[in-house]
C-alpha cells in the first residue's frame, strides 16, 4: 500500500490556496476575453477590461485577485489503496492556516454562525472527502468568496415540475441575485440526490472547466440554453447592463427518489478560482 | 468622462452627483463592513461619540487582504452592501454622506439618501488588486480586534466609482439595464 505522509498534504494544501488565490484558471480567463470580444455594450466592455486587467495584475505582482480570498473548500479525491500517515484533518487545516498567513490572504472565518469571532487563520477548510480507486490523492483548493455564496438557493421541485421548472428556478435564482454576487457569474446547478447531494452537486458543477459541457446530450444542451437565457437578462457585468451576466453554466446531475426533483443552484463570481494537484 | 470629487464630500455635493455618473474619488475615506456598522450603531444609538468624524464623510464597504511588504494595503474591492442596509440610514442621519459598495440597497437606505443627501457609489467588485493601486495610505483608526473587519483611515487618489443610487433614488442597476435591452431591441 503507497503511503503518503499527512505533511505532504499539508505542504500542498498551503501552496494551492496561495496560488489559487493569486492567479485565475486558464479556462476562466478564456472565456471571459471571449466574453469581452462579443460585448456590444460599451460600459460592459469598459468593466470586462479592468477586470482583466485586475487578474493580470494579480498574477504579475502574486497579490490575491479579490480581497474576498474565501472559504477554503478543499477536496480530496483518495485513493483507496493509499495509506495517509497522520492526522489528515488537521494537516488540511495547517495547510490552510499556513497558506493564509504566509500568502497575505484574508482571514474571513468565524468560529460561530451567531457569536462571529475570527478564527484568526481561515481554518477550518471546508473539507470534501471521496474515495476512488487507484493510489494516488487529488487535492483541490477552491477559495470560495461570500458574496456569491450568498446568493445561491437550493430547491425541492416536484417532479411534475419537470424540465421547466428547473429552467424557471435557475432564472428567478439569477434575477433575484442581479448585481450583488459581482456579475459576470459561474452558474453551479445540481440536479437530483437528496437535499444535501443537490447542494454538493452545484458546488462540484463550479469545479468543471468552463470549456467542458456535460457528458449527457440533455444536459449539456440544458447548458447552453440557460446561458443564452441568463444573458438575454440584460443584468450585465456589475450589474449595469449588457449582455455578458454569465460566463457559463455548469449542470451535475444525481440519480434521486420517485417523489422528488431537488435543484441547487451556488453561483460563483468571476473570480471562480481552484487549483488541483494529484499526488 | 470622469468627474474628479474630493472628499470630504458634502451634502451640497453629494446631491449634485447622479447616477451613472464616473467618478475618480481623492481624499481621505473610511472602512467598514457589517461588525464595525454594527459596534458603530451601537454607539449611535446610546448616544456615545463615534471614533471616527461622520460628519461629510465616505465609507467603502470593504475587508482588506494584508499588505505585503512595501505595499500600502493588500486587494481592496468591495463587499455586498445590503449587509449594510441595517445600518446605514442611522449613520446618514448622523453626517454620512458617501458609500462606496456593491449590489442592491434597500428602501429604507434609499429614503435616508433622499432625506439628508447622500449618494451611494459602486467599485468594481472582485477587482480587488487593481483598486488597491488607487489607495496610497492605510492606517486603521478602531476596532483592530476586528481584524480585515477593522475601521481603516484610507487616502485614495483617483479610486474609479460609478454613482449606482443619486440623492433622488435613481439607480444605475434600472436604468443601466433598461437602456441596454432597449438598445439591443432597436439594433435587431
Amino acid at each position: 500500500m503507497r503511503e503518503i505522509s499527512a505533511q505532504q498534504i499539508a505542504d500542498t494544501v498551503r501552496r494551492l490556496c496561495i496560488e489559487a488565490n493569486r492567479s485565475l484558471p486558464g479556462d476562466v480567463r478564456r472565456r471571459i476575453e471571449e466574453c469581452r470580444a462579443q460585448e456590444d455594450w460599451q460600459p460592459a466592455q469598459g468593466i470586462l477590461d479592468k477586470i482583466i486587467e485586475n487578474y493580470r495584475i494579480a498574477d504579475g505582482e502574486q497579490v490575491p485577485i479579490c480581497q474576498d480570498t474565501g472559504m477554503a473548500c478543499v477536496f480530496l479525491e483518495i485513493g483507496q489503496d493509499v495509506h495517509i500517515a497522520g492526522d489528515l484533518r488537521a494537516a488540511v487545516d495547517e495547510g490552510v492556516r499556513r497558506g493564509y498567513e504566509e500568502g497575505y490572504l484574508r482571514k474571513s472565518v468565524v468560529r460561530d454562525p451567531l457569536d462571529r469571532v475570527n478564527t484568526g487563520d481561515n481554518t477550518p477548510a471546508m473539507l470534501y472527502v471521496d474515495l476512488v480507486p487507484g493510489d494516488r490523492v487529488s487535492v483541490t483548493v477552491a477559495p470560495k468568496g461570500f458574496g456569491s455564496e450568498n446568493m445561491s438557493r437550493i430547491k425541492m421541485l416536484r417532479p411534475s415540475d419537470g424540465i421547466d421548472g428547473v429552467r424557471q428556478f435557475v432564472l428567478d435564482t439569477v434575477e433575484e441575485a442581479g448585481p450583488n454576487p459581482c456579475p459576470p457569474i459561474v452558474v453551479g446547478v445540481g440536479i437530483g440526490g437528496t437535499f444535501d447531494k443537490a447542494a454538493f452537486l452545484a458546488k462540484k458543477a463550479l469545479m468543471r472547466p468552463l470549456d467542458v459541457r456535460n457528458e449527457k446530450p440533455l444536459y449539456a444542451q440544458l447548458e447552453q440554453e440557460l446561458l443564452e437565457k441568463i444573458n438575454a437578462l440584460g443584468i450585465g457585468p456589475q450589474g449595469f447592463g449588457g449582455r455578458t451576466t454569465a460566463l457559463c453554466v455548469n449542470i451535475e446531475t444525481l440519480p434521486t427518489h420517485i417523489a422528488g426533483l431537488p435543484v441547487a443552484v451556488n453561483i460563483n463570481c468571476h473570480v471562480t478560482r481552484h487549483q488541483t494537484e494529484v499526488l | 468622462m470622469e468627474k474628479r470629487i474630493e472628499t470630504p464630500i458634502t451634502r451640497e455635493m453629494a446631491r449634485s452627483l447622479k447616477s451613472g455618473d464616473a467618478v475618480l474619488l481623492s481624499g481621505v475615506i473610511y472602512t467598514a463592513r457589517d461588525a464595525a456598522h454594527k459596534r458603530l450603531c451601537e454607539l449611535a444609538a446610546q448616544g456615545k461619540p463615534l471614533p471616527i468624524d461622520i460628519e461629510n464623510a465616505t465609507i467603502y464597504f470593504v475587508g482588506p487582504t494584508p499588505a505585503k511588504p512595501g505595499q500600502a494595503i493588500g486587494s481592496a474591492g468591495p463587499t455586498t452592501s445590503y449587509r449594510m442596509d441595517a445600518y446605514s440610514p442611522a449613520l446618514i442621519a448622523l453626517g454620512q454622506t458617501g458609500m462606496i459598495g456593491k449590489g442592491k440597497r434597500g428602501p429604507e437606505v434609499v429614503e435616508a439618501m433622499k432625506k439628508y443627501g447622500a449618494v451611494y457609489f459602486g467599485a468594481i467588485g472582485g477587482a480587488g488588486a487593481l483598486l488597491s493601486r488607487c489607495i496610497v495610505q492605510s492606517e486603521i483608526v478602531a476596532y483592530e480586534d476586528l481584524g480585515a473587519e477593522a475601521i481603516r483611515r484610507l487616502t485614495v487618489r483617483d479610486l474609479p466609482v460609478t454613482v449606482i443610487i443619486d440623492s433622488e433614488g435613481n439607480n444605475l442597476y434600472e436604468t443601466g439595464r433598461r437602456q441596454y435591452l432597449a438598445g439591443r431591441k432597436n439594433g435587431d
